[in-house]
């Protein structure tokens, strides 16, 4: 009802009073939507760490990550991780100027980004669980170390399929420079997703 | 949608200047390595997770600033940014006095003393009243 009067209104050339709320991200819905599904994100991940923490803090009897967690493979994760960000906002920068096959190159280079995370994740949850004999059954110190990191690459996962996703599109020629904002909204769940593992690195492997 | 535009069309195709991603890059790296420094040498542990932990924050608001943008959006959207920042310290203070009085007590309620045998005995505790129902009728 308020759109048909703002609409009319406008239409007699009247000054327009603000009878919509203004939305938070002009220009793109998509990415107020996924702003907010963030947010929610971050709450369970938050609420996991949170948890992680209380019963670490709780416990006097808990291990030093350091006994069980090498840090090698997981410092070259996070920079892979970083270097994927920055991988993916020169895509969006390609896309926002028409260059697609920028766009393509960098995006590529995200996706691969996020397998070669899986790949290391992959390698080094299996030496944790054969050599080190880890298992998410044995305590909490690996639970709450299997559910947070594994719960953290699904999320890398699912970045990797939605970054495809676009790619193929972008290679079929189906992303034209006016649906950049696709790749926007793409691009802030791939940060965020960096954002949580640069916490989970902290939290869980360095402190 | 159309109507969106016609309130605040002024403002939709506003481009705004794309941040130094380089250099985003390279001070995330810096301190990813200013991060490893800290857990190699042999800080005091309060030190140790004190510094760790700031660089982290320092790292997780760069990339909201300027790869998510956040610096550049309007304040209204930090609305919802920053929302699961203050529930999740909230829900940090109050676990708090759940932790506290634990410590408290911990000398008397060890949490990795458990009795093997007593598990072994009763793994699983039976309910408490498995009466027959048909006595009562």
């Amino acid at each position: 009802m308020s759109e048909a009067a703002a609409v009319d209104t406008h239409g007699q050339g009247a000054v327009v009073i603000d009878q919509l709320e203004p939305s938070l991200t002009p220009g793109n819905l998509g990415k107020l939507g996924m702003w907010t599904f963030l947010a929610a994100d971050a709450m369970t991940f938050g609420a996991g760490i949170a948890a992680y923490g209380a019963l670490r803090i709780g416990n006097p009897n808990w291990p030093s990550p350091s006994d069980y967690l090498g840090i090698t493979t997981t410092a070259i994760m996070t920079f892979i991780l970083i270097c994927s960000s920055v991988t993916m906002v020169e895509s969006l920068s390609g896309i926002q100027r028409g260059d697609q096959s920028r766009f393509r190159l960098f995006m590529a280079l995200t996706v691969l980004g996020g397998v070669a995370f899986l790949g290391l994740q992959a390698h080094e949850w299996h030496d944790l669980l054969g050599a080190k004999g880890m298992s998410v059954k044995r305590d909490l110190f690996d639970a709450t170390f299997f559910i947070l990191t594994g719960f953290h690459g699904c999320h890398v996962f699912g970045g990797v399929v939605y970054n495809s996703v676009l790619l193929i599109r972008g290679l079929m020629g189906k992303l034209p420079q006016a649906k950049a904002g696709l790749v926007e909204v793409a691009g802030l769940y791939w940060h965020f997703v960096d954002l949580v593992w640069i916490l989970i690195f902290t939290f869980i492997y360095l402190i | 949608m159309t109507t969106q535009a016609a309130v605040s069309g002024h403002e939709v195709h506003e481009e705004h200047a794309e941040p130094n991603y380089i250099a985003v890059f390279i001070y995330l790296s810096v301190l990813t390595g200013i991060e490893l420094g800290v857990y190699a040498i042999g800080l005091p542990q309060f030190a140790k997770v004190g510094l760790l932990i700031a660089l982290a924050w320092a790292k997780a608001v760069l990339v909201a600033m300027y790869f998510m943008h956040l610096a550049m959006e309007r304040r209204g959207l930090w609305v919802i940014a920053i929302t699961p920042v203050l529930l999740l310290t909230f829900l940090c203070l109050m676990l708090l006095p759940d932790l506290t009085t634990r410590m408290w007590t911990k000398f008397d309620h060890k949490i990795k003393v458990t009795n093997p045998a007593e598990m072994g005995a009763n793994p699983v505790a039976p309910p408490p009243e498995q009466a027959p129902p048909a006595a009562n009728n």
